[in-house]
């Protein structure tokens, strides 16, 4: 078992659903990234995920395209990224989550990415633009690693693909709130409640939200829901523009979930 | 080719958030359906010669041919077609389904502005809404089409982020269609992207390769030696390539060299790119050494692109197709020696595949006969190249 099933089960136990931040990786540096991320386990962070910022993020909105474009300019990349995790890994805990566009994997190499990963510290990876029909190698190469990894599930997906995914995924299965970007606003209309629903009947292992999750009201909504809230976008605004802010910020996201 | 997961050798695939996957399941079907539907392949044809004025000229050069004093030059005159190139072939077609498959509304990238045109075009005519997506670079240097979209009653987006090109433009019609997928079709416009684009875009432009060879068996009897193509996502060439795959027939694909391979200013994705994902396929990518995609330079805004259709690393890998490029100069000075020898100005795209003949057609003999793909019209560069030549107009 890894340090993300562990913190799901414990969580169970104590009837509790996760809390999962989202922050750029080095936006607008590394040093800056690793304060937040010791905010993030302050307010309460059951996982972190940490983007790797690439130059081309289609599944992004403009929050998240800047925060990249920022860390980009910083110089940085995956290569940094899997050390800096490490230098984490020296205080803590907190199961950590790297969220990649493809293309930075397949450069750094699908077999070299994950054993750096687990060298490192790394428990999973989302990787948004490679569906489970083109991560055969991938999964294969987690499983051995017992990394995680995390698919998404979309509004649009057929109940036979959300079979197939589930069956991919490991950790948990990522569920895609909306049609849309990162950072678009949230409607939770019956479609989707009935989609939920069948979608954690059909996975066993829990179901965690994301995609335009931006206050507390929406996090304590999505609660009731899915067994782990994901924000990103709101969090990554809220560092950005008003850092003074941004604790109570993720502290109120907190206590709603 | 491609095989069921759409690729072509190890080039190709289906790259994208999940969202779209079933989306793309759907054209698939769909494409698969129109392309047995009797009624819809007739109604393609019939469009193809009443409204975009099929088949298109093959033009026998004889004052270029005579200037180069080598090789038999004729043009597949695609700038003939309605709206000014190859792009409406692909536009039309995709509208058509597009219509067929219940859509309201299209979306597309454009960089030059011809795909963009034509998906208006296309909209217009199946009476669909439409927005297009275009970088803040290439709305500057293709103005006139930015107002002949508006005219043709489409939306048009500037976008003001990344290299602000063609490909944020596409990553900002993905985004679209990721958040619109239910009521949009996107309509790539190049054979690119996730299957089945690549291959489907193909299918649509192949018209102009089977055309060729008509004409070509027509007029000189017998298959022409070299075809010549400009290759931005690879979609003219490919139209032009595909009817020939099997025949003894050379093929050159000539990329942008920009102002240099050495300068990294270019678009040459075979003279300085490697293997990446991006935008939905495996293909050549020009990446840095982290997988980011490098920003790219071309005089002409159609193939200014950082990555290329997964066709043609398949057909240059088993050798069939050889890839060149032309620099902006050579194009330029090709453009303008179309115009005065011939009276016909080309896209600037195009140029790119004028430029390659200059130098290819003198070292052949003078029963050689090399077909050179006029993708397009140059009346949207015009205001363009005056201002690389400091003339106002
Ligand atoms: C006239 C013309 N030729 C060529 C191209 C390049 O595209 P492709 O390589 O798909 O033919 C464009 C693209 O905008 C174009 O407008």
């Amino acid at each position: 078992m890894n340090r993300i099933e562990d913190t799901f089960k414990r969580l169970k136990a104590e009837n509790k659903k996760a809390f999962i931040p989202y922050i750029m990786a080095g936006d607008p540096d590394l040093e800056k990234t690793g304060e937040h991320v010791m905010v993030l386990e302050e307010c309460g962070a059951d996982i972190i995920e940490l983007g790797v910022p690439f130059s081309d993020p289609l599944a992004d909105g403009p929050t998240i395209q800047r925060a990249a474009e920022r860390a980009l300019k910083a110089g940085v990349t995956l290569k940094k990224i899997i050390p800096f995790v490490k230098r984490i890994r020296n205080h803590s805990r907190t199961p950590i989550v790297l969220m990649a566009y493809y293309n930075s994997v397949f450069k750094y190499g699908e077999a070299a990415f994950i054993k750096d990963a687990v060298d490192a510290g790394v428990d999973g990876a989302i990787i948004p633009d490679l569906p489970p029909e083109e991560a055969e190698s991938f999964i294969k190469l987690s499983r051995a690693a017992n990394i995680s990894t995390v698919f998404l599930i979309a509004p649009t997906s057929t109940k036979e693909r959300v079979e197939k995914i589930v069956t991919a995924c490991s950790g948990f299965v990522y569920y895609v709130s909306i049609t849309g970007i990162t950072g678009s606003r949230l409607a939770l209309d019956e479609r989707f409640k009935k989609h939920i629903s069948a979608v954690k009947k059909s996975a066993d292992m829990p179901v965690a939200v994301g995609f335009g999750v931006s206050t507390p009201e929406d996090a304590a909504m999505i609660a009731r829901l899915a067994d782990g809230v994901i924000v990103g976008s709101a969090i990554v605004k809220k560092f950005y523009e008003h850092p003074a802010g941004a604790k109570e910020f993720i502290k109120k996201l907190r206590e709603a979930i | 080719m491609p095989d069921k997961k759409g690729y072509f050798g190890q080039y190709g695939g289906r790259f994208v958030p999940e969202t779209l996957i079933p989306a793309l399941q759907e054209l698939e079907a769909a494409y698969a359906g129109a392309k047995k539907d009797k009624s819809f392949q007739n109604e393609l044809k019939h469009l193809q010669a009443t409204y975009i004025g099929r088949p298109t000229p093959l033009y026998f050069a004889k004052r270029l041919t005579k200037h180069l004093g080598g090789a038999k030059i004729y043009l597949k005159r695609e700038d003939l077609a309605h709206t000014g190139a190859h792009k409406i072939n692909n536009a039309l077609g995709q509208a058509l389904l597009a219509k067929k498959m219940g859509k309201k509304r299209l979306i597309a990238e454009t960089g030059a502005g011809q795909h963009g045109v034509a998906t208006a075009t296309g909209a217009a005519l199946v009476g669909l809404e439409c927005e297009i997506y275009m970088g803040s670079e290439d709305t500057k240097r293709q103005a006139l089409n930015v107002f002949r979209m508006k005219l043709l009653g489409a939306d048009v987006n500037e976008v003001n982020i990344g290299s602000r090109t063609l490909k944020d433009a596409i990553n900002e019609a993905l985004r679209d269609w990721t958040t619109n997928v239910r009521t949009t079709h996107y309509v790539m416009g190049t054979v690119f992207g996730p299957h089945p684009f690549p291959m489907m875009v193909r299918d649509f432009q192949s018209v102009i390769g089977k055309e060729t060879k008509r004409q070509m068996f027509k007029t000189e009897g017998g298959l022409p030696d070299y075809l010549i193509a400009c290759v931005g996502g690879g979609s003219n060439a490919m139209g032009l390539f595909n009817e020939f795959l099997d025949d003894d027939v050379k093929m050159i694909g000539v990329e942008a060299g920009g102002k240099g391979i050495g300068t990294g200013e270019h678009a040459a994705r075979f003279a300085g790119g490697s293997l990446g994902v991006f935008q939905g396929c495996k293909s050549y990518l020009l990446q840095d050494e982290d997988g980011n995609v490098l920003g790219t330079h071309s005089v002409s805004a159609g193939l200014d692109y950082a990555s290329i259709g997964p066709e043609h690393p398949y057909l240059k890998g088993i050798k069939r197709v050889y890839y060149t490029y032309a620099t902006d100069t050579e194009a330029l000075e090709a453009f303008e020696l179309l115009s005065k020898i011939e009276g016909i100005i080309p896209a600037l795209e195009s140029a790119h595949a004028v430029a390659e003949v200059v130098k290819l057609a003198p070292k052949l003999s003078k029963n050689k006969i090399i077909v050179i793909n006029l993708s397009g019209r140059g009346d949207k560069d015009v205001q363009h190249v005056a201002r690389i030549k400091d003339i106002t107009v």
